[in-house]
């Protein structure tokens, strides 16, 4: 794409919006878990040094903790507390809590024991002792403690887009899933600097003297709070509704900056993984998704695709592409295969996938009940002339069609099959395709225009207007550089759509992208 | 004033402290001395409950010390550690208010009192806004003394209190310990390794070994009549000092002769010790130093004939 031509500097300041809302974000999120974890960690670290039996144990959970991956750990936060600040705030402060434990514990043991004495035997209680003496003194390390976790903080904070909290990770994510170098360092820049400046500072605290010890312990609780301000007032001017993008639609052309130009949508948008997504939706956390319009998860968690009244979104419509020299070969196959043609709407796929993906139903089975509820299916006649290798990418869908293929032929030709199915991606699968090594497996016109035949955004814009156009368009193109056919569309169109819950789209009245905006847009 | 009763501390099956006995009169200076591991810290600390004896009580003015929350007990006993233990996040102001803060003073009171005690310990004032680690040791050790004298207490404990000094640094510091009038009046234990200090310092002695007390009394008793041969052997460096420290010019008054004193000489105190006496000499022709005992009797005597006075003592205590 020529947006990728553009300065890291460019980038930065068309975004400059965008960043400073993730900047602050990163900010927050970064010193609200670490207020937290001074809370915890402070009081836990004397009371370690009261009981010195606990410390064994105490340090050694704060230590196990430490050492759980940083994914690993918020992926255990969602079940438990969903998606959203809440989560990742919690995994920050476990993250936070060895360092702030462990300096307190080692700070007050290393007070001079000439200095706890003397307190002691000029009668100081435990409490003043503990405030007045032991506190001030071992506060150097504490501090140091505090500067390791904020460092830690920051670094780890960066994950937490993936579940939907913000910060600087989704310009990173979001970079990576769509390799914008630009992306990634306009995300992965500004968190290092963070941290950078964020431990100058907190050293520079740590070496104070006690002389002005006293004005920073005032200072520096009010800047904490401060901060975390940063993270809470934003979130406060929130839209009707919310919506939970992937790092990748964030930035795409057919994604969310496209619903930005063509639609005009302003909606608040927090960054997501897919993986979390649909759910996240379902269980009210979200009310728009970006999903892709066949998902089976669409139909488990009751969601309705919202109609793409300007054709943003280029059409993916299905279709099995086969090379000319097979259709030679197999003069029978053509019309056997577009027995399938306009027989799979999207509702209908939306449906098997579900059974795949949801029930666990093998791919066999839901091919072979649509098979015969369209009363398509007919027994094996034995294969006995040649072999037709049909070729799958790696997703359940692909995966019921290739079954579904299969069964056609073995029914209603007299030759055999041999399936290759879960191939890595589209180039895995074109490359099969056209060395030879399988004979037709089922594509996507979005792809084949933008992956395969990688159209300059003008054709892109021209030939994505209708279904028809894009088809139309790819069918041409490839018969006259590949030599390879696209039969007929079998009907559904797995493309990016927005989604929102079935209830609430009935009940707001919402059909179209349209629609929402003119909601959005509503006082 | 104190009465330390039988008394032991054990730590696991090692006995600190064995079955200790003594009594501290009304503004007596009891030394406990002996060499490191002897167990004198050990009951000292057992005064101000820093450690809790394993069998045993220890009255102050009649009262049991386990009586009264140990707070309230240690904000009533002054207390000096060999490394001073000041706050070192503190100033000197700070580190000497804090025990008028516990005790709830109000500031006008507390100020009053540390400008005194800043001028008795020859303290500028201007060190107060001054940070302990910004003082010479000396200067460190008398801010600690006054941080324990600053709320007047009738008991004053002493940890070793000049051992991190250097000899010039100490012995100056003895001088001022003895002239300080406010230590006149106090009641103190102090626990020391070094002889001369004991019987520099030391109205009465405990000379300990081994977590029991082999002997206790005036210096001139251990020197004299030491019980056995650890205390003599304990004594026996520097003998000859110790002898003139331990002898008060007071036990020389017999065998002085009766002469006229002499206005120009330097004058002391029949309380002063001997060794004091003789290190004023200067070794001009005819010198002699007035002494006074009491108000109205007074001697002048040379060198020669307290030295002299000196013999005929030691010739008496050793045939009595």
């Amino acid at each position: 794409m020529n947006e990728q031509q553009q300065t890291l500097w460019q980038f930065m300041q068309q975004q400059s919006g965008k960043l400073q809302e993730q900047t602050l974000q990163h900010i927050g999120l970064t010193f609200i878990s670490l207020c937290i974890a001074v809370l915890v960690g402070l009081p836990l670290g004397i009371l370690i040094v009261r009981r010195k039996q606990l410390a064994g144990l105490v340090l050694g959970i704060a230590g196990v903790l430490q050492t759980i991956p940083s994914i690993a750990l918020l992926g255990f936060m969602i079940p438990l507390l969903g998606i959203g600040p809440k989560p990742a705030i919690v995994a920050l402060l476990l993250y936070a809590l060895l360092p702030i434990i462990r300096n307190t514990y080692t700070g007050i043991l290393g007070v001079d024991a000439a200095v706890k004495e003397a307190a002691v035997a000029m009668g100081m209680s435990k409490w003043q002792i503990l405030f007045k003496v032991e506190l001030p003194l071992a506060m150097p390390v504490i501090f140091a403690g505090i500067r390791t976790a904020t460092v830690i903080n920051v670094g780890v904070a960066t994950l937490a887009s993936l579940i939907a909290a913000g910060g600087l990770g989704e310009f990173i994510f979001g970079g990576i899933s769509l390799n914008n170098t630009n992306m990634i360092l306009a995300g992965a820049i500004p968190s290092a600097l963070l941290a950078v400046i964020f431990d100058l500072l907190l050293s520079m605290v740590q070496k104070i003297s006690f002389k002005r010890l006293k004005r920073v312990l005032y200072a520096f609780p009010v800047l904490l709070i401060l901060l975390c301000l940063f993270y809470i007032l934003p979130a406060k001017s929130e839209s009707k509704l919310i919506a939970g993008f992937t790092p990748e639609f964030m930035g795409r052309q057919d994604g969310d900056l496209g619903l930005r130009s063509k639609y005009g949508l302003k909606i608040h948008t927090i960054v997501i993984s897919d993986a979390v997504m649909y759910k996240a939706a379902f269980e009210k956390h979200l009310d728009v998704i970006s999903g892709y319009s066949t998902d089976g998860r669409l139909k488990a968690y009751d969601l309705v695709v919202l109609d793409d009244d300007k054709h943003i979104f280029p059409p993916y419509y299905a279709a099995p592409i086969v090379r000319d020299d097979v259709l030679k070969k197999f003069p029978d196959l053509e019309p056997t295969l577009n027995q399938l043609a306009g027989k799979i709407n999207d509702s209908v796929m939306t449906v098997l996938n579900y059974r795949t993906d949801y029930l666990h139903q093998s791919p066999e089975r839901v091919a072979k009940d649509f098979l015969v509820a369209n009363k398509l299916w007919r027994a094996e006649r034995g294969g006995s002339d040649g072999v037709v290798r049909i070729g799958s990418k790696i997703f359940g869908e692909q995966y019921i069609l290739a079954n579904m293929y299969s069964m056609l032929i073995k029914g209603y030709t007299d030759h055999d099959v041999s399936t290759k199915t879960g191939l890595g991606g589209t180039k895995i699968c074109f490359d099969a395709l056209t060395n030879n090594q399988i004979d037709f497996y089922p594509e996507y016109t979005g792809t084949g225009l933008l992956a395969i035949l990688q159209a300059s955004p003008k054709t892109v814009n021209e030939v994505t207007v209708n279904r028809d156009s894009t088809y139309n368009y790819v069918q041409r193109q490839f018969e006259s550089k590949y030599q390879i056919k696209w039969l007929k569309p079998i009907g559904f169109n797995n493309a990016y759509a927005l989604m929102m819950r079935q209830q609430q789209a009935k009940q707001l009245g919402i059909k179209t992208i349209s629609n929402l905006k003119r909601f959005l847009d509503k006082k | 004033m104190i009465k330390v009763d039988n008394v032991s501390k054990h730590f696991g099956g090692v006995k600190a402290v064995d079955g200790v006995s003594f009594d501290v009169a009304d503004q007596e200076n009891l030394i406990l001395l002996g060499t490191s591991g002897c167990g004198k810290t050990t009951t000292l600390k057992m005064i101000n409950r820093l450690i809790e004896p394993t069998s045993g009580a220890i009255y102050i003015d009649g009262k049991n010390i386990i009586e009264q929350p140990p707070e309230t007990l240690r904000r009533g006993i002054g207390y000096v550690l060999q490394n001073n233990g000041l706050f070192p996040h503190y100033t000197v102001a700070q580190n000497i208010a804090v025990v008028p803060n516990l005790l709830k003073w109000d500031k006008p009171k507390t100020e009053k009192r540390t400008a005194e005690l800043m001028e008795k310990l020859h303290l500028d004032a201007s060190y107060l806004d001054v940070y302990p680690n910004e003082l010479s040791g000396g200067q460190q050790q008398r801010i600690g003394l006054a941080r324990a004298l600053v709320s007047d207490p009738p008991v004053l404990l002493m940890d070793e209190p000049f051992g991190a000094l250097d000899n010039v640094t100490r012995s100056k510091i003895h001088a001022e310990f003895k002239a300080l009038d406010e230590l006149k009046r106090k009641t103190i234990i102090m626990v020391t390794h070094d002889v001369q200090e004991a019987f520099e310092l030391g109205d009465r002695i405990c000379l300990m070994n081994k977590g029991k007390i082999v002997q206790s009394g005036t210096p001139a008793q251990l020197l004299f009549n030491p019980v056995n041969d650890f205390v003599k052997d304990f004594l026996k460096h520097q003998r000859l000092q110790l002898e003139f420290k331990a002898i008060k010019l007071a036990d020389l008054w017999g065998l002085l002769p009766e002469l006229n004193k002499e206005a120009k000489a330097s004058s002391f105190n029949a309380g002063s010790n001997l060794w004091e006496t003789l290190e004023s000499f200067k070794f001009n022709n005819g010198e002699t130093v007035n002494i006074s005992k009491d108000q109205n009797e007074s001697k002048a005597v040379s060198f020669e004939q307290l030295m002299s006075a000196f013999y005929q003592y030691k010739n008496h205590q050793a045939h009595e």
